[in-house]
């Protein structure tokens, strides 16, 4: 797969820059005796591979739900995990945050090993499991303050941290209600809440959106990018609009395998697509055919609708063509009207329902 | 330590947050209060054995229901992922709530004093034999909730999980009886004959507090609560 080399190389080039830099600034300070570790440990924590996972398979029974599945994933990256019901997202999840084991294959997660370490794994890890499943007769302080005990957090930080995620998850309303009482989107928020009390370098969340609103959905995944900034967030849907909207970049999974990895822009070039523009004209219909079969930019074009002297029509044109600017400028040479121009790009629907049939067939 | 104290009190905290620690309590005491009371005044002694014989029995129904919910409910909603994801080994909760349940039964046991309190002042009871009673009843409560619980580790359903730790709680009680043991092949006897709950419970009733029933009592804890966290790991075994 194209896109999968290009990641690869992208990861390695950094490496090896990485490296390159660090051993100069080695020299540097074994000759010049100036201590620069720190600055040496941010460098590190910029190349670090927070996730590393290699040829994980996991199944259950006769069902391969995980089929030796390799990925990396870097700080400061919001790593999308699209793939259809049941492609093996919440299995890969459940594995790297330790509730479950893989049948073959390695992990780590900062450094840690998913298998042997398992503690220090969770410790860098914010979870969020699908559907949020909270105590429903907990207070949401009192479970928030549980989840501050549980996570170790010193005494004189819980106060401070708890009243961090209730701003950032917008928690005030309901901070004296039980978890039993509140709506669908407010327990989504308060699970949210409880992955990030301990400020983790990583983040994980298995279906973040499922069941909010419009207005919520909004929230939620600009409350991810902000965290993706600095740190690895990780999540998993099978809408499409989101991982566009939110990952930095995504990997694909279908029938436990990963079918494609890269960033959205590089897997929407990857489809050989073109672009459809919708454009309605007043105008005498044979002309507009006429010109319309001239333009070389069109590869193909069908008539909508008419509807008293305007008439609608449907182009492919070739990607990158501005079609829309040039039917415009076609239209006024002309001296007819427009009354609509609306242009869609082949977008991730397009990968992803290719991708996943694909793999079916 | 600070993370099996974590899951204590949130565990305890739930029995109150919920109607199950009170009505556990108080049909738990009118029960046995008005078992105990029946006969007292017939037999005309100031003594509490009845009370201490009827407690394996009502154990046996009350102990399970409170354990049922341990595992079983929080695999049913799903929490059990968050709680085992947490940076917790797998042994802390499983200490954690059994010592949830045990300090609810420990709560209730103590309000159950009034009892003993009423008879002291009716007559002269023996102080060695109330006192030997009720850390025997502890006790056996203890190997009971590490029974429920290792059961409810095995189901998602709680009613299953009950049911299940009525039936695993009333073979070890009744393993040692004379019936079974007249009835067992030789070879089982002696091991019966230890394993089972009753004799050792009796022994401890009769104000002896000899050291191997105390030693059982704490290894059947511990072999059951080993059992569970197995049994939690399970999920990761591969």
């Amino acid at each position: 797969m194209p896109c999968r080399k290009n990641g690869e190389f992208n990861a390695n080039f950094f490496l090896t820059f990485g490296n390159f830099c660090a051993t100069i600034l080695i020299n540097i300070s074994y000759f010049s005796n100036t201590s620069v570790t720190s600055f040496l440990a941010d460098c590190f924590y910029i190349i670090k591979r927070m996730i590393e996972v290699r040829e994980l398979t996991k199944s259950y029974g006769p069902t391969v739900a995980v089929d030796h599945v390799s990925f990396d994933a870097h700080a400061g990256e919001v790593l999308g995990f699209l793939g259809p019901n049941g492609a093996g997202k919440t299995t890969t999840m459940r594995i790297l945050t330790c509730y479950l084991s893989a049948d073959a294959g390695s992990a780590t997660v900062a450094g840690y090993d998913v298998f042997e370490e398992s503690v220090e794994v969770r410790k860098q890890i914010g979870y969020l499991p699908e559907s949020a499943p909270l105590y429903a007769d907990m207070g949401v302080i009192e479970y928030l303050n549980f989840m501050t005990q549980v996570r170790n957090l010193p005494k004189s930080q819980r106060k401070d941290r708890i009243r961090a995620v209730i701003d950032i998850c917008g928690l005030e309303d309901v901070i004296q209600k039980d978890i039993g009482e509140l709506s669908k989107g407010y327990r989504q928020r308060v699970g949210l809440a409880q992955s990030l009390i301990h400020d983790p370098p990583i983040l994980i969340l298995d279906e973040p959106t499922s069941g909010l609103d419009p207005s919520q959905i909004i929230e939620i995944r600009n409350l991810i990018k902000n965290i993706g900034q600095e740190k690895l967030v990780l999540f998993s849907t099978h809408i499409l609009p989101e991982v566009s909207a939110t990952c930095t970049r995504i990997l694909i999974i279908n029938n436990g395998k990963i079918v494609a990895n890269g960033t959205p822009e590089e897997l929407s070039s990857q489809a050989k697509g073109e672009d459809i523009v919708h454009i309605a004209i007043r105008g005498s219909q044979e002309a507009i055919e006429a010109q319309l079969n001239e333009l070389d930019f069109v590869s193909q074009w069908s008539r909508v609708d008419t509807d008293n002297g305007i008439v609608g029509y449907q182009i492919h044109a070739a990607q990158e063509s501005d079609a829309a600017e040039a039917l415009f400028h076609v239209v006024v040479k002309n001296g007819w009207s427009l009354t609509e121009l609306r242009q869609e790009s082949v977008d991730l629907e397009d990968v992803f329902l290719n991708l996943t049939d694909k793999e079916q067939v | 330590m600070t993370n099996i104290t974590a899951i204590l009190k949130k565990e305890f905290r739930s029995y109150f947050n919920s109607p199950i620690a009170y009505i556990f309590i108080t049909f738990f005491l009118g029960i046995s209060a008005w078992l105990f009371f029946r006969g007292f005044f017939l037999v005309n002694q100031a003594e509490m054995r009845g009370f201490f014989g009827l407690m394996p029995w009502i154990f046996l129904f009350f102990i399970p229901a409170v354990t049922m919910k341990l595992w079983a409910e929080e695999k049913k909603l799903g929490t059990v992922e968050i709680l085992m994801t947490l940076p917790l080994r797998d042994y802390e909760v499983v200490i954690g709530k059994f010592l949830a349940s045990f300090a609810l039964l420990t709560v209730t046991v103590i309000l159950s004093l009034v009892l003993p309190l009423s008879v002291m002042y009716l007559g002269n009871p023996d102080g060695g034999t109330l006192i030997g009673g009720y850390i025997g009843l502890l006790l056996m409560g203890g190997a009971y909730i590490s029974v429920g619980l290792f059961t409810s580790t095995l189901t998602e359903n709680q009613i299953i999980a009950f049911i299940f730790g009525i039936t695993a709680c009333f073979v070890l009680l009744i393993i040692g009886e004379d019936i079974v043991l007249f009835n067992a092949p030789n070879w089982l006897f002696p091991i019966f004959s230890y394993l089972g709950l009753g004799a050792h419970y009796s022994s401890i009733l009769r104000g002896v507090l000899d050291s191997r029933d105390i030693i059982y009592y704490l290894s059947l804890i511990g072999f059951f609560l080993y059992l569970s966290t197995l049994s939690v790991e399970s999920r990761k075994w591969r």
